[in-house]
């Protein structure tokens, strides 16, 4: 790519000074406690599923019972007699909706895929939801909803992923990025390499389990329509349930001022449409809120994949080859191909490199964003093969990683922004005691304990989404105020930007507010891709230009900063003043006081993310294990995990070990406890429960070690690079490495369940 | 879930009189397995009979067994002193199981008579014999991993889920019912029974028959004994395989008297009595403990999913055994 491509369009990106508030030790990189915590501990942070109403409505769904068919009848009499019951929508009832643009199809189209919401009698998916009963109370909707019957016509569906990956087929991109890259021979190189690995892992099917169950209550006042969801895309629900309903997106305001816990899941469904819908022919407010099952039922997970990675080296440990290509189950309705041979494309240097993804078309509920969604289950098999190929070559795995770190990005040959991770590596080895692992399986013994350790790469690329502005309000209090359509899904968005905006306007926490959560304000980006600190922290820069650049207009006459122009101040002390001479200053309260203004307020959009043109930009993580397996039942237990990071700039380590240690535990449950089972005879998920469906306890889990770098990434705004999902990378392999240490097995299909150990 | 009305026993007799007054009555205990069946729509009561108000009593005869009132909840049951002291492995059986929430509410009865949790059995769009006699088991060639390897039938596999049984029937507990044609009493090991071809007919118990209490005979060996849950995360899940033993060796390191059984293995809490008879007599060595394995699990079949439990059981009997064996060393 050509680094003259774009402008350079704020100071901090490419060609011009980094932002010099990355460098600055004030409130930023302190561990402030969530600003929230205390309203959710009292119970008084609202949810959506909590919003009062009056003469609300409660809504109840009923899910098909089969893969693929139609409808060929539907029996509501009961239901519709059955007490309380205000409504019962079906197809043949329901408003004629466009279909949804597809997630990407547009800037702000969110739809999870192209399929008509509950617009005719197809069955596209088990579990597609048939009809919507709205009664007075949730209970009423729940019982009328169980008196209805449905007959289908049934067709032969696709639900064998082993028979559906015998025709994959190549989707068009893979978010953007081509689905093959070929440089070099690699196949020819892997044979004729002194060592070589070529295996297949498998990945099963993961489901979203936010503590918060899916839920909106939502409110038409004419053709205005309020929407309180969960939700982490705000202003892309706004605008996709526009389209849908063919009404103005100024129309359509969304609310989400907490959500608990999104991880990708937290997005638009067939439930907010079908409320919406309902609430309209109602002409009532309406509620509804998944059960747990209806989560596993209408909202995506992550998907099944077949992953080869083959991997060629010369006896000195370069590579010569380096292969990742696989299959991902799909269906032709979404476009979420899960890319796992992403991390292949940028951590290692090789001769020769080969990726390939494919799609396999099935019928089922369609996948979509898990928490570092590919690179989580890409990096179990990529790192996997590392340390295989460590183990052929009688190598350290750290070792071997060192001697195929890239000195540029092995795909566009750009630089890395900021690189890292044998710093990570190091450090990290240091802390864990790595050199008490015995490179020999099963070597280390307690009791019918056998004890293993394991090391893997964590990498997530960063992402900066467009879309996002930030409006910000000073009044002459000198009390600032930002406000954006973020979304705060219990990670602390609002802590670390308050944090953010009180350092870049030299003003104490308590004189700023960050308000986030509702389309009314200025446009946020989707909290998505680990990108929200950084495409937030672009807009308050952006706005924070304009607004000194109105403080000055209005420092005029007697004032110090009179004739000042904006590169020539710095915000400081709760006002400005003159670089290299702090005595020329003035408070924000005095300058609006001597204007004789109540209040400045500007707003700005974020530049375009043109820094992702000129660098390759990544996170980088070293994860480190260690395992017990017992000899005797093949059970395996988490003894000891950190997790070193390089991931730019950390705002506030609190939140953010957080963010990295939740990453490790929901890794430890991909690694070893979670799996939806998908019945592949009838495309129907068996354990949409939590007792069914393991995620990890609170004895799986043990006490995680978490560190990082925290070498401010130059080309980023604020020098942060995002942390929301590089926790979980890495985290499969360094459980299978540290498996296979403790007992010389090595386990290439997930979970690793304690049959595959006997 | 159906709407139903709730009436509140005062004690067993008045429990029978409402639960005779309609058919579709259900006891209610905790409600930890009966409400979620209840909101999944496979029980469909019209009345719950809450019999938790009925004996909540531990009471420890002179001899040391004991008799424990149905609605004693796990947790006190699993706390209880002389347990802990004479009955470990029921202690330990009762703690292995589900979570701190569910155990405080679960009473004795309620775990004894909870249901599978095959998930052919909870998903209403699956075919299952326990819900619609004849119609076929999803179970059969789909997600087994937690179903029978022992004493399956071609209509069911499922397995019955409690921890608290396995204990009980290595104890030789006895269940006390009470029901209208009077009451009545019956060891544990009869109470549940394996599918055959009425997998739909779990119990021997009469309609409306009420657990009134369970009876522990006093067992001095049992002191001695262990309870080991293996599972797919370490806490709070079903077990894959479960052994209940008490073991006791004499001087000459001779198996005097054992008892044994297993859990997650069967539809019913099983009581390993083909290993007992191999073990009593015999030296206390791990071939003697493979062979009396051996012998229990002979008539083991593995299906799609859950071959590996004949191994499993088999090394967890061993180990068990051996720790015991060890223990006493
Ligand atoms: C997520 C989860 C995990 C679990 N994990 C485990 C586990 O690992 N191990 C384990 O053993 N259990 C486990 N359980 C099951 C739990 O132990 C049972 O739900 C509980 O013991 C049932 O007791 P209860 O009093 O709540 O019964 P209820 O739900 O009230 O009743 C269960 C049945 O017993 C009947 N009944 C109740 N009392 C009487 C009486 N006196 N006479 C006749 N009939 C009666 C009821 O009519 C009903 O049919 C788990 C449950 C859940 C929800």
């Amino acid at each position: 790519m050509n680094a003259e491509q774009k402008p350079a369009p704020s100071q901090w990106q490419p060609g011009v000074t980094p932002d010099e508030v990355m460098h600055r030790h004030g409130m930023i990189g302190k561990p402030v406690s969530r600003l929230d915590g205390p309203l959710k501990v009292a119970g008084k942070a609202r949810f959506a599923a909590e919003v009062p109403y009056e003469h609300l409505a409660h809504a109840a769904l009923v899910h098909s019972s089969i893969a693929r068919g139609r409808i060929s009848e539907l029996k509501t009499e009961a239901a519709r007699a059955a007490p309380g019951v205000i409504l019962v929508l079906t197809y043949q009832n329901m408003p004629r909706l466009q279909n949804p643009p597809l997630f990407g199809s547009a800037p702000k189209a969110v739809g999870a895929s192209t399929l008509p919401v509950m617009q005719n009698e197809h069955i596209t998916w088990n579990g597609q939801p048939v009809a919507l009963v709205l009664a007075e109370t949730h209970e009423q909707a729940e019982y009328a909803a169980s008196l209805i019957e449905v007959r289908y016509d049934v067709l032969p569906a696709k639900t064998d992923f082993d028979a559906a990956k015998r025709q994959a087929r190549a989707p068009d991109t893979i978010l953007g990025e081509p689905p093959a890259i070929e440089i070099g021979d690699a196949e020819a190189n892997l044979q004729a390499a002194a060592f070589k690995v070529d295996a297949t892992y498998r990945t099963p099917r993961y489901n979203h389990n936010a503590i918060e169950l899916h839920a909106a209550t939502v409110a038409w006042q004419g053709d205005e329509l309020t929407v309180h969801d969960a939700t982490q895309m705000l202003n892309g629900t706004a605008w996709t349930i526009a389209q849908l309903f063919g009404i103005d997106e100024k129309n359509v305001r969304v609310l989400s001022p907490y959500v608990g816990g999104g991880f990708g899941g937290k997005a638009l469904w067939d439930h907010q449409i079908l409320a919406i819908a309902a609430a309209r022919l109602a002409q009532r407010p309406v509620r509804i809120v998944l059960s747990r099952a209806s989560v596993f039922r209408i909202v995506g997970g992550r998907t099944t994949t077949e992953q080869r990675v083959a991997l060629g080296a010369t006896q000195d440990g370069q590579l010569t080859a380096l292969i990742h290509t696989g299959v991902a189950a799909m269906t032709p309705y979404n476009a979420c191909p899960e890319q796992f041979s992403f991390p292949a494309r940028h951590l290692y240097a090789t001769q020769a490199l080969k990726v390939a993804q494919q799609v396999a078309d099935m019928d089922m509920m369609v996948n979509t964003f898990m928490r570092a969604p590919g690179e989580s289950i890409g990096t179990f098999a990529l790192e996997s093969a590392i340390d295989e190929l460590a183990g052929q070559m009688q190598l350290c795995p750290i070792e071997l990683r060192r001697r195929i770190e890239p000195s540029k990005d092995p795909v566009s040959g750009l630089p890395f922004s900021s690189r890292h991770l044998l710093e990570a590596y190091q450090r990290g080895a240091e802390r864990f005691g790595w050199d008490q692992r015995n490179p020999v399986p099963r070597s280390r013994r307690d009791g019918e304990w056998l004890i293993g350790m394991g090391v893997a790469t964590a990498t997530y690329p960063y992402y900066r989404m467009p879309g996002a502005a930030a409006r910000i309000k000073l009044t002459n209090d000198g009390h600032l105020t930002v406000s954006i359509a973020a979304h705060e899904m219990g990670m602390g968005t609002a802590t670390a930007q308050s944090q953010h905006v009180a350092e870049r306007f030299g003003l104490p926490l308590e004189q700023v507010t960050f308000e986030l959560g509702d389309t009314t304000l200025a446009a946020g980006s989707l909290a998505g891709g680990s990108s929200q600190t950084a495409s937030i922290a672009a807009a308050v820069i952006a706005a924070g230009e304009q607004l000194i650049d109105q403080l000055l207009m209005l420092a005029t006459g007697d004032s110090p900063l009179a004739g000042f122009k904006r590169d020539q101040v710095e915000a400081i002390n709760g006002g400005l003043a003159v670089r290299g001479d702090t005595t020329r200053a003035e408070t924000y309260a005095a300058i609006l006081q001597r204007a004789g203004r109540t209040a400045l307020q500007c707003e700005a959009p974020a530049p375009e993310p043109a820094e992702l043109q000129h660098y390759s930009m990544h996170s980088f993580g070293a994860q480190f294990c260690e395992v017990k397996v017992s000899a005797i039942t093949g059970e395996v237990r988490v003894t000891r995990f950190l997790g070193s990071f390089d991931t730019g700039r950390i705002l506030n380590p609190k939140t953010a070990a957080s963010q990295f240690r939740g990453g490790i535990v929901m890794g430890i449950g991909l690694a070893l406890t979670e799996a939806t089972e998908f019945d592949p005879r009838s495309g129907r998920i068996m354990n949409p429960s939590l007792a069914e469906y393991h995620v990890p306890v609170h004895l799986d889990v043990p006490e995680i070690d978490v560190m990082w770098t925290d070498i401010a990434d130059p080309h980023s705004p604020i020098g942060a690079r995002g942390i929301g999902e590089i926790g979980i990378t890495g985290v499969g392999a360094a459980i299978a490495n540290a498996v296979y240490n403790a007992t010389g097995k090595r386990i290439r299909d997930l979970p690793i369940t304690l049959d595959k150990l006997l | 879930m159906n709407p139903f009305s709730y009436e509140r026993a005062t004690d067993a007799a008045s429990a029978i009189r409402l639960a005779n007054a309609t058919a579709a009555t259900r006891y209610l205990g905790g409600g930890t397995n009966l409400v979620d069946l209840m909101r999944e729509h496979i029980e469909q009561p019209e009345v719950l009979v809450d019999v938790t108000p009925l004996a909540q009593t531990i009471e420890v005869r002179a001899d040391g067994s004991m008799l424990i009132g149905a609605a004693v909840k796990n947790t006190a049951l699993a706390s209880d002193a002389h347990v802990r002291q004479a009955f470990p492995l029921l202690s330990r059986a009762i703690l292995a199981g589900a979570s701190a929430q569910i155990r405080n509410m679960a009473t004795v009865a309620g775990n004894i008579l909870q249901r599978t949790r095959c998930t052919y059995f909870y998903d209403e769009a699956a075919r299952c014999n326990k819900r619609k006699p004849g119609c076929g088991c999803d179970a059969l060639q789909g997600f087994n991993r937690y179903h029978a390897i022992l004493g399956a039938s071609d209509d069911c596999v499922a397995t019955h889920p409690s921890d608290l049984c396995v204990a009980l029937v290595a104890l030789d507990a006895v269940v006390h019912l009470q029901g209208a044609a009077g009451s009545r009493s019956l060891p544990l090991t009869e109470l549940h029974r394996l599918p055959g071809a009425h997998p739909e007919h779990e119990t021997e118990l009469q309609p409306h028959e009420l657990i009134t209490a369970i009876e522990i005979p006093a067992l001095a060996f049992a002191g001695h004994s262990a309870y080991r849950k293996v599972r797919d995360r370490s806490s709070y899940a079903f077990a894959l395989v479960s052994v209940a033993a008490a073991l006791d060796v004499d001087a000459q390191g001779r198996v005097r008297d054992v008892r044994l059984a297993l859990g997650g293995v069967a539809h019913k809490p099983w009581r390993a009595s083909k290993a007992e008879a191999v073990l009593r007599g015999q030296a206390a060595t791990e071939a003697t403990f493979l062979a009396a394995a051996d012998a229990e699990l002979a008539a083991a079949r593995g299906l799609r999913d859950n071959g590996f439990k004949i191994e499993l059981a088999r090394r967890t009997i061993v180990a068990v055994l051996q720790q015991l064996t060890e223990a006493r060393a």
